[in-house]
Protein backbone atom coordinates (compact mmCIF):
# COMPACT_ATOMS: atom_id res chain seq x y z
CA UNK A 1 0.00 0.00 0.00
CA UNK A 2 2.71 2.74 0.80
CA UNK A 3 4.93 1.74 -2.24
CA UNK A 4 1.98 2.29 -4.66
CA UNK A 5 1.49 5.30 -2.60
CA UNK A 6 5.13 6.39 -2.85
CA UNK A 7 5.50 5.19 -6.61
CA UNK A 8 2.09 6.96 -7.47
CA UNK A 9 3.56 10.00 -5.62
CA UNK A 10 7.05 9.71 -7.07
CA UNK A 11 5.35 9.60 -10.55
CA UNK A 12 2.96 12.51 -9.81
CA UNK A 13 5.84 14.58 -8.99
CA UNK A 14 8.40 14.16 -11.91
CA UNK A 15 5.27 14.78 -14.02
CA UNK A 16 4.68 18.14 -12.45
CA UNK A 17 8.09 19.23 -11.88
CA UNK A 18 8.60 18.38 -15.58
CA UNK A 19 5.43 20.71 -16.68
CA UNK A 20 6.28 23.14 -14.22
CA UNK A 21 9.98 23.54 -16.13
CA UNK A 22 7.71 23.77 -19.33
CA UNK A 23 5.78 26.57 -18.20
CA UNK A 24 7.87 28.11 -16.84
CA UNK A 25 10.55 28.22 -20.31
CA UNK A 26 7.78 28.04 -22.95
CA UNK A 27 4.50 29.43 -21.67
CA UNK A 28 5.23 32.42 -18.88
CA UNK A 29 5.41 35.71 -20.18
CA UNK A 30 8.96 37.47 -19.72
CA UNK A 31 8.51 40.03 -17.17
CA UNK A 32 8.50 43.41 -18.29
CA UNK A 33 9.97 45.43 -15.20
CA UNK A 34 12.80 42.43 -13.98
CA UNK A 35 13.23 41.04 -17.26
CA UNK A 36 14.07 36.96 -18.10
CA UNK A 37 15.89 36.75 -14.66
CA UNK A 38 11.60 36.95 -13.29
CA UNK A 39 11.33 33.21 -14.26
CA UNK A 40 13.73 32.75 -10.75
CA UNK A 41 10.81 33.54 -9.04
CA UNK A 42 8.54 30.27 -10.08
CA UNK A 43 10.91 28.01 -8.57
CA UNK A 44 12.37 30.97 -5.81
CA UNK A 45 8.98 31.38 -3.79
CA UNK A 46 7.31 28.00 -4.26
CA UNK A 47 10.63 26.69 -2.60
CA UNK A 48 10.25 29.21 0.23
CA UNK A 49 6.42 28.68 0.85
CA UNK A 50 7.56 24.14 1.09
CA UNK A 51 9.93 24.89 3.72
CA UNK A 52 7.66 27.24 5.92
CA UNK A 53 5.29 24.01 5.23
CA UNK A 54 7.73 21.52 6.39
CA UNK A 55 8.50 23.77 9.33
CA UNK A 56 4.98 24.12 10.07
CA UNK A 57 3.98 19.90 9.47
CA UNK A 58 7.22 19.41 11.59
CA UNK A 59 5.66 21.31 14.41
CA UNK A 60 2.47 20.04 14.42
CA UNK A 61 4.46 16.08 14.15
CA UNK A 62 6.16 17.52 17.76
CA UNK A 63 2.20 19.02 19.54
CA UNK A 64 1.44 15.32 18.57
CA UNK A 65 4.06 13.55 20.24
CA UNK A 66 3.93 16.23 23.21
CA UNK A 67 -0.20 14.43 23.38
CA UNK A 68 0.55 11.40 22.36
CA UNK A 69 4.55 10.40 23.70
CA UNK A 70 4.05 8.32 20.34
CA UNK A 71 7.48 7.75 18.96
CA UNK A 72 6.73 7.99 15.36
CA UNK A 73 5.34 11.57 15.79
CA UNK A 74 9.06 12.52 16.87
CA UNK A 75 10.48 10.80 14.17
CA UNK A 76 7.67 12.24 11.58
CA UNK A 77 8.51 16.17 13.04
CA UNK A 78 12.50 15.36 12.29
CA UNK A 79 12.20 14.18 8.88
CA UNK A 80 9.76 17.17 8.38
CA UNK A 81 12.17 20.25 9.70
CA UNK A 82 15.04 18.17 8.00
CA UNK A 83 13.35 18.42 4.74
CA UNK A 84 12.32 22.10 5.74
CA UNK A 85 16.19 22.91 6.31
CA UNK A 86 17.19 21.85 2.32
CA UNK A 87 14.56 23.96 1.21
CA UNK A 88 15.26 26.71 3.47
CA UNK A 89 19.22 26.42 2.10
CA UNK A 90 17.68 26.35 -2.07
CA UNK A 91 15.67 29.33 -0.71
CA UNK A 92 19.04 31.05 0.36
CA UNK A 93 20.92 29.87 -2.60
CA UNK A 94 18.10 30.62 -5.65
CA UNK A 95 17.34 34.10 -3.62
CA UNK A 96 20.85 35.24 -3.08
CA UNK A 97 21.51 33.82 -7.24
CA UNK A 98 18.31 36.50 -8.09
CA UNK A 99 19.11 39.19 -5.81
CA UNK A 100 22.33 39.09 -7.89
CA UNK A 101 20.91 39.00 -11.29
CA UNK A 102 18.08 41.67 -10.01
CA UNK A 103 19.96 44.03 -7.49
CA UNK A 104 23.38 43.38 -8.42
CA UNK A 105 24.13 42.32 -4.75
CA UNK A 106 24.15 38.45 -3.61
CA UNK A 107 22.90 39.79 -0.58
CA UNK A 108 21.39 42.71 1.80
CA UNK A 109 21.54 43.27 5.38
CA UNK A 110 19.08 45.73 5.36
CA UNK A 111 16.17 43.48 3.82
CA UNK A 112 13.98 42.38 6.92
CA UNK A 113 12.49 39.59 4.55
CA UNK A 114 16.63 38.00 3.79
CA UNK A 115 17.50 38.33 7.48
CA UNK A 116 14.48 36.98 8.95
CA UNK A 117 14.16 34.12 6.99
CA UNK A 118 18.19 33.40 7.52
CA UNK A 119 17.25 33.95 11.03
CA UNK A 120 13.85 31.16 10.58
CA UNK A 121 17.14 28.95 8.65
CA UNK A 122 20.04 29.08 11.50
CA UNK A 123 17.35 28.56 13.86
CA UNK A 124 15.94 25.16 12.80
CA UNK A 125 20.12 24.20 11.93
CA UNK A 126 20.57 24.56 15.46
CA UNK A 127 17.47 22.34 16.16
CA UNK A 128 20.07 19.34 14.80
CA UNK A 129 22.48 20.24 17.18
CA UNK A 130 20.31 20.16 19.90
CA UNK A 131 19.02 17.29 19.43
CA UNK A 132 22.23 15.16 18.46
CA UNK A 133 24.36 16.63 21.82
CA UNK A 134 21.12 14.38 23.29
CA UNK A 135 20.77 10.51 24.18
CA UNK A 136 18.59 9.30 22.11
CA UNK A 137 15.06 8.45 23.93
CA UNK A 138 12.32 10.77 25.58
CA UNK A 139 14.30 13.63 27.15
CA UNK A 140 15.68 14.15 23.67
CA UNK A 141 12.01 13.92 22.09
CA UNK A 142 10.97 16.15 24.34
CA UNK A 143 13.38 18.87 23.64
CA UNK A 144 13.39 18.54 20.23
CA UNK A 145 9.50 18.69 20.26
CA UNK A 146 9.48 22.05 22.21
CA UNK A 147 12.06 23.80 20.10
CA UNK A 148 10.54 22.44 16.50
CA UNK A 149 7.07 24.58 18.62
CA UNK A 150 9.21 27.46 19.24
CA UNK A 151 10.45 27.85 15.83
CA UNK A 152 7.08 27.71 14.31
CA UNK A 153 6.31 31.18 16.09
CA UNK A 154 8.81 32.46 13.49
CA UNK A 155 7.15 31.25 10.77
CA UNK A 156 4.57 34.43 10.54
CA UNK A 157 7.48 37.14 11.41
CA UNK A 158 9.17 36.11 8.61
CA UNK A 159 6.65 36.19 5.91
CA UNK A 160 4.98 39.43 7.63
CA UNK A 161 8.23 40.85 7.79
CA UNK A 162 8.36 42.12 4.01
CA UNK A 163 4.69 43.91 4.90
CA UNK A 164 5.86 45.21 8.14
CA UNK A 165 8.88 46.83 6.86
CA UNK A 166 8.43 50.46 5.10
CA UNK A 167 12.01 50.63 3.31
CA UNK A 168 12.91 47.43 1.16
CA UNK A 169 13.92 46.33 -2.74
CA UNK A 170 12.81 42.72 -2.00
CA UNK A 171 9.42 42.30 -4.32
CA UNK A 172 5.59 42.21 -2.78
CA UNK A 173 4.19 39.87 -5.03
CA UNK A 174 0.92 38.46 -2.60
CA UNK A 175 -0.92 41.55 -1.06
CA UNK A 176 -3.95 42.31 0.32
CA UNK A 177 -4.99 43.02 -3.12
CA UNK A 178 -4.23 39.29 -4.43
CA UNK A 179 -1.30 38.39 -6.50
CA UNK A 180 0.09 40.58 -8.36
CA UNK A 181 0.92 39.00 -11.34
CA UNK A 182 -1.24 38.56 -14.62
CA UNK A 183 -3.77 34.92 -14.70
CA UNK A 184 -0.97 33.01 -16.42
CA UNK A 185 1.95 33.73 -14.73
CA UNK A 186 -0.45 33.08 -11.32
CA UNK A 187 -1.05 29.24 -12.96
CA UNK A 188 2.31 28.51 -13.75
CA UNK A 189 3.25 29.82 -10.17
CA UNK A 190 0.71 27.35 -8.81
CA UNK A 191 1.59 24.55 -10.90
CA UNK A 192 5.16 25.12 -9.56
CA UNK A 193 4.00 25.15 -6.27
CA UNK A 194 2.36 21.81 -6.32
CA UNK A 195 5.15 20.06 -7.98
CA UNK A 196 7.48 21.86 -4.59
CA UNK A 197 4.72 20.85 -2.45
CA UNK A 198 4.83 16.81 -4.12
CA UNK A 199 8.35 16.80 -4.31
CA UNK A 200 8.84 17.32 -0.25
CA UNK A 201 6.10 14.74 0.10
CA UNK A 202 7.86 12.09 -1.57
CA UNK A 203 11.35 13.72 -0.15
CA UNK A 204 9.33 12.91 3.04
CA UNK A 205 8.10 9.64 2.79
CA UNK A 206 11.31 7.77 0.86
CA UNK A 207 13.36 9.30 4.32
CA UNK A 208 10.83 8.10 6.16
CA UNK A 209 11.10 4.73 5.26
CA UNK A 210 14.63 5.00 5.17
CA UNK A 211 14.76 6.19 9.07
CA UNK A 212 12.33 3.44 9.68
CA UNK A 213 14.09 0.42 8.18
CA UNK A 214 17.40 1.47 9.72
CA UNK A 215 15.58 1.25 13.70
CA UNK A 216 14.15 -2.23 12.78
CA UNK A 217 17.64 -2.91 11.24
CA UNK A 218 19.11 -1.65 14.37
CA UNK A 219 16.11 -3.56 16.39
CA UNK A 220 17.02 -7.36 14.45
CA UNK A 221 21.00 -6.55 15.32
CA UNK A 222 20.59 -6.06 18.40
CA UNK A 223 17.80 -9.40 19.05
CA UNK A 224 20.49 -10.97 17.24
CA UNK A 225 23.69 -10.86 19.06
CA UNK B 1 38.05 36.06 -26.31
CA UNK B 2 39.56 36.91 -22.70
CA UNK B 3 37.23 40.26 -23.12
CA UNK B 4 34.24 37.21 -23.30
CA UNK B 5 35.04 35.51 -20.54
CA UNK B 6 35.57 38.27 -18.24
CA UNK B 7 32.12 40.37 -19.23
CA UNK B 8 29.67 39.57 -16.17
CA UNK B 9 27.02 36.81 -16.89
CA UNK B 10 23.62 37.30 -18.72
CA UNK B 11 20.25 36.96 -16.83
CA UNK B 12 19.57 33.46 -18.85
CA UNK B 13 22.64 32.07 -17.28
CA UNK B 14 21.80 33.58 -13.66
CA UNK B 15 18.28 31.93 -14.25
CA UNK B 16 20.05 28.36 -15.38
CA UNK B 17 22.22 28.34 -12.38
CA UNK B 18 19.52 28.57 -9.77
CA UNK B 19 17.86 25.92 -11.82
CA UNK B 20 20.84 24.03 -11.81
CA UNK B 21 21.21 24.61 -7.92
CA UNK B 22 18.04 22.79 -7.05
CA UNK B 23 18.40 20.49 -9.25
CA UNK B 24 22.05 19.49 -7.72
CA UNK B 25 20.86 19.31 -4.25
CA UNK B 26 17.62 17.21 -5.18
CA UNK B 27 20.21 14.51 -7.31
CA UNK B 28 22.45 14.37 -4.28
CA UNK B 29 19.59 13.77 -1.77
CA UNK B 30 18.85 11.24 -4.40
CA UNK B 31 21.99 9.71 -4.19
CA UNK B 32 22.60 9.98 -0.62
CA UNK B 33 19.32 7.95 -0.13
CA UNK B 34 20.24 5.60 -2.42
CA UNK B 35 23.49 4.65 -0.92
CA UNK B 36 21.97 4.51 2.67
CA UNK B 37 19.29 2.09 1.62
CA UNK B 38 21.98 0.61 -0.58
CA UNK B 39 23.55 -0.20 2.94
CA UNK B 40 20.68 -1.45 4.74
CA UNK B 41 20.02 -4.03 2.58
CA UNK B 42 23.13 -5.27 2.70
CA UNK B 43 22.91 -5.45 6.57
CA UNK B 44 19.62 -6.87 6.67
CA UNK B 45 20.74 -9.50 4.53
CA UNK B 46 23.69 -10.56 6.78
CA UNK B 47 21.35 -10.57 9.75
CA UNK B 48 18.63 -12.77 7.87
CA UNK B 49 22.06 -15.20 7.09
CA UNK B 50 22.41 -15.15 10.51
CA UNK B 51 19.43 -15.47 11.52
CA UNK B 52 19.12 -18.82 9.20
CA UNK B 53 22.68 -19.79 10.81
CA UNK B 54 20.93 -19.91 14.23
CA UNK B 55 17.79 -21.64 12.54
Amino acid sequence: MVRVRLSALAAACTGLVGLALALIFFVAPTDADQGFSQRIFYFHVPIALTSYACFGWGAWKALRYLRTRDERADLESYVAIHQGVIFGALTLITGSIWAKASWGVWWSWSENQLVLFLVLFLFYCAYFMLRFSVEPGPVRANMSAVYALFGVVLIPVSFLAIRLSQKFIHPVVFTSHGPQMTGLQFFVFCVSFAALLTLFATLYLVELAGKRLDAHVRELRELLT
Amino acid sequence: MIASSSSPPSEWQYVAAAYLVVFIFVLAWVVLIAAKLGRLQKQLAELVEKARARG
